[in-house]
């Protein structure tokens, strides 16, 4: 029986050593926000917090981490969605199909911890995530407005012309 | 488990059982618990704690189909938007219901265009209902009552529709009934923030691959590599010893799946399987031998004609000048985020599907078949996508491998999920097309005639040869079409042959988001581009000649061209680049504005794009769509190509099928300009503009044409 701390709460598994810490956390303790996209780190869709850090999980053997390593996935970034980027996500209508988005908010949550005002340039160094319907832009968009760098009015994301 | 069961609209469920006990709650899709409220109609079900239930037919995969229909149903039924919820009704039960809800197909971007005057109707008589109901209590009548927000008005007094729903329930419906005209709506057409949004900030909502039953096992598959080959056998003998594992079954002809308490286990189990195929008759075909055969297509004597207007041979045989160009796009891959998955549930008596799928009653059918029941003794039950794009609605392969690996251990659940490579490497892919382009000009450098030869694959012909007309498969000529909602050709040339020689390499073809609208906007507007530049005509001004009698492909070409800031001074090293077209009902647009550095690195700045589509029912949603449709134009302009080599796929993963991500991502400027009359779709018609726009950009940076895609291939230095 193994042992990990999630999302602040102690939770014992048993799982063969090479199972990835995204299949224990999807298969044995039933935490589905937690995505597979590739299984090769490419997508970032399994990316969780391995003490603060973002971490792909498709490629973390869980028996590589310790009991007092604290790993945190999108169902404890906040309780009832209350995290900043959760609420500008929210604000601005950022998901599409959604599935990447578990990936995308925990990858934008550790930048903001990194660096609490980044940069275009910042925001393109750490989020290297997938998004297939194309989100991309709203992402940027709402990790500056959870940083307080623009008001949710200064967006142009909408849109010229109206009803016919 | 029976159906009733399932349909209630939220149940626990255990996962890890023997280790954490953990126990989640989750909402699965399905109609309300039976004696919850009476439904006012197929589309309608007001509750008593005045919740609004309406009901989505089509699938909700990213695309706002089900806040923009919700909105047409509410705006009808005058109810609080506040209080709206959303589910979908099973295939089964449309089936059971002599087709109440119309088509659950979700593609072709026809969710709102083809459904909107039924769901109204739908809000329409339900609202009709609650009105009769509250005069029947008042004993007035009911031209006196008016309502609004989710009450009935009469005088001082209201009432509702919470307390009228029960009463309305059991009247008679008016057999028709007038809709609202769309200039007095006050909820459609307003840019509503989307209804499923919150699940998707925290990780609850619930995916095709998240499924949970009690007594769940999981299956891993693989299909032969090869297009054509077949399985020969294989060696369970270790593999069924590893700790997990409960069975390695045959799959149909083609295929193996390991089944096992965890997918982990399956997949690895899976890895360690000794295969051997039958790799059939196309074990050495190669991408070279698909381009040849395409290749010869091009001057082939014998092609269907899907356009023809005038002389072509003798005006291009007279014409002072001619431009000639060869184009080729790739195959694609839909490469869903969410890789194909079902869960599926077998008795010799009853066969149940959980499964995200852009068409239930497809999916019904293909697990009926695969089951051996007939459609009445199944059901599907549709999960929310992580992505569709076309992938998840015409063939439901991953749906008959379900229920074939679920028939091997009756009465046990068991969730069949592809690995990535297995996705990449058995797509349905974007079919594969060349297209010779002649076009003949007179001598004040005026374009007279133009012949488009298509060679290629048909995606009709791959997925429904009985729709194939003498050889003819018309979907090939989308956006280049004399008229109709599919794609009309704006411009207006004297002579005019648009032609299609079928070329069908055995790689199996499929509705890839935008489908054949993608190459033939690359392979007209980089085309009319080339043709201005070689008469040395302004790309618009030329553009604007020929659709001078196509007012909707106009206004938008000049909407884009204006607001991008076209024929005006702009930054040192920056260059525009346009492109139009009319596809799925629609008229689109688009102006990219781009550098490319000396070493040939290439930034798209900014984008515009204009949308006409009729009626807009959320233009915030418009935006989305029209954002992420660059995206998608752009992941294969850029970077997309699926390539075979002894008759299999060679790229596995995203490292070998790269994609767009945040760093390659111009700013997008969406203009929605609905000119009303009509009713057009907005999930696909702007792909199609995103990869001629900034070719045609690219070029006017760099005088470098690119025609073979994509564009990594080659380099802009």
């Amino acid at each position: 029986m193994a042992e990990l701390m999630i999302n602040g709460r102690r939770m014992q598994f048993e799982a063969d050593a090479d199972t990835p810490l995204l299949w224990v956390l999807r298969e044995q303790l039933g935490l589905t926000g937690t995505k597979y996209g590739c299984g090769v780190a490419q997508c970032g869709a399994c990316t969780v917090h391995i003490d603060g850090a973002p971490v792909r999980s498709c490629v973390m053997p869980a028996s590589a981490l310790t009991p007092t390593q604290k790993v945190t996935t999108i169902e404890g970034l906040a309780p009832n969605a209350s995290h900043p980027l959760q609420k500008a996500w929210d604000a601005l209508d950022v998901p599409q199909c959604g599935f990447c988005q578990s990936g995308m908010l925990m990858a934008a949550a550790a930048l903001l911890k990194a660096k609490p005002k980044p940069s275009d340039a910042d925001i393109d160094a750490a989020m290297t995530n997938i998004c297939r319907c194309g989100t991309y832009n709203r992402v940027r968009a709402a990790i500056h407005l959870a940083a307080g760098q623009v008001q949710r009015k200064q967006i142009p994301i909408v849109i010229e012309g109206g009803q016919a | 488990m029976s159906a009733a069961v399932l349909s209630r609209r939220s149940f626990l469920h255990t996962t890890g059982a023997a280790a954490g006990g953990l126990m989640v709650g989750f909402h699965v899709p399905g109609l309300a618990a039976a004696g919850a409220a009476p439904e006012l109609n197929a589309w309608v079900q007001v509750l008593p704690d005045e919740s609004v239930v309406i009901r989505i037919a089509r699938s909700e995969m990213g695309q706002g189909t089900l806040t923009g229909l919700a909105q047409l149903v509410a705006e009808e039924l005058e109810c609080d938007w506040a209080k709206v919820k959303t589910e979908y009704p099973t295939p089964g039960q449309n089936l059971a219901r002599n087709r109440a809800w119309g088509s659950m197909s979700t593609g072709g971007s026809r969710g709102v265009r083809e459904s909107h005057e039924y769901v109204r109707k739908g809000g329409a008589l339900a609202r009709a209902l609650l009105i009769q109901a509250a005069a029947n209590r008042w004993n007035v009548s009911v031209v006196e009552c008016a309502t609004a927000s989710g009450w009935v008005l009469h005088g001082g007094r209201k009432l509702s529709y919470g307390s009228l729903a029960a009463e309305a329930a059991g009247l008679a419906a008016p057999a028709d009934i007038e809709l609202k005209p769309v200039k007095d709506w006050t909820l459609a057409g307003r840019p509503l923030k989307r209804l499923d949004t919150r699940a998707k900030l925290d990780g609850s909502q619930v995916y095709g691959m998240d499924m949970q039953l009690p007594g769940l096992l999981n299956a891993a598959i693989k299909d032969c590599p090869v297009f054509g080959g077949r399985l020969k056998s294989f060696d369970a003998t270790e593999v069924e010893k590893r700790p997990g594992v409960k069975k390695v079954v045959r799959v149909g002809d083609t295929a193996v799946a390991v089944v096992a308490d965890t997918w982990w286990r399956a997949k690895t189990a899976l890895e360690a399987l000794p295969i051997v195929w039958d790799e059939g008759p196309h074990a050495k075909l190669s991408s070279a031998d698909v381009a040849a055969m395409l290749k010869a297509g091009l001057d082939a004597p014998e092609a269907a004609v899907g356009s023809s207007q005038g002389d072509v041979a003798a005006a291009l045989a007279g014409a002072a000048r001619k431009v000639e160009a060869v184009y080729s796009t790739p195959h694609q891959n839909h490469a869903t985020m969410e890789v194909m998955n079902a869960t599926a549930k077998w008795t010799p008596e009853r066969c149940e599907v959980w499964t995200p799928t852009q068409n239930g009653e497809a999916a019904l059918a293909a697990a009926a078949e695969a089951a051996g029941l007939p459609p009445s003794a199944c059901e599907v039950y549709k999960l929310h996508l992580g992505g569709g794009f076309g992938r998840r609605g015409a063939v439901h392969d991953w749906v008959r491998q379900a229920v074939a690996i679920a028939r091997e251990l009756p009465g046990t659940p068991v969730k069949l999920i592809w690995s990535r490579e297995e996705d990449m490497t058995h797509g349905r892919y974007h079919p594969v097309t060349q297209c010779k382009l002649t076009a003949g000009l007179d001598a004040a450098g005026k374009m007279t005639a133009l012949h488009m030869r298509i060679s290629g694959q048909s995606i009709v012909a791959g997925l429904f040869p009985q729709n194939i007309r003498d050889g003819k498969d018309p979907a090939v000529f989308q956006g280049l079409n004399a008229g109709g909602a599919e794609g009309a050709l704006g411009y207006a040339l004297p002579h005019l042959l648009i032609d299609h020689a079928m070329r069908n390499p055995p790689v199996p073809p499929g509705f890839w988001r935008g489908v054949n609208l993608n190459q033939n906007a690359i392979y007209l507007e980089c085309f009319i581009d080339e043709v201005a530049h070689a008469a040395k005509r302004d790309p618009l001004e030329l553009r604007r000649e020929l659709l001078a009698n196509s007012p909707k492909h106009l206004a938008v070409l000049n909407a884009v061209a204006a607001k991008a800031g076209w024929g005006r001074p702009r930054a040192q090293g920056r260059h525009l680049g346009l492109a139009q077209i009319m596809g799925f009902g629609s008229y689109v647009a688009a102006c990219a504005e781009v550098s490319v550095s000396k070493k040939g690195e290439l930034k798209i700045h900014r984008i515009v794009a204009a949308t006409d589509p009729g009626h807009a029912v959320n233009p915030q949603q418009i935006a989305a769509q029209v954002e992420g449709s660059f995206v998608y134009g752009l992941s294969a302009a850029l970077f997309g190509e699926i390539t075979i080599k002894d008759g299999r796929v060679e790229q596995r993963n995203f490292d070998s099928y790269p994609v767009v991500r945040m760093e390659h991502m111009p700013a997008v400027e969406t203009i929605c300009m609905p000119s009303g009359g009509f009713w057009g779709g907005v999930g696909e018609p702007t792909i199609a503009v995103a990869a001629p726009a900034v070719l045609n950009a690219i070029f006017m940076a760099t005088g470098k044409r690119i025609r073979d895609l994509p564009l990594s291939k080659h380099s802009l230095a």
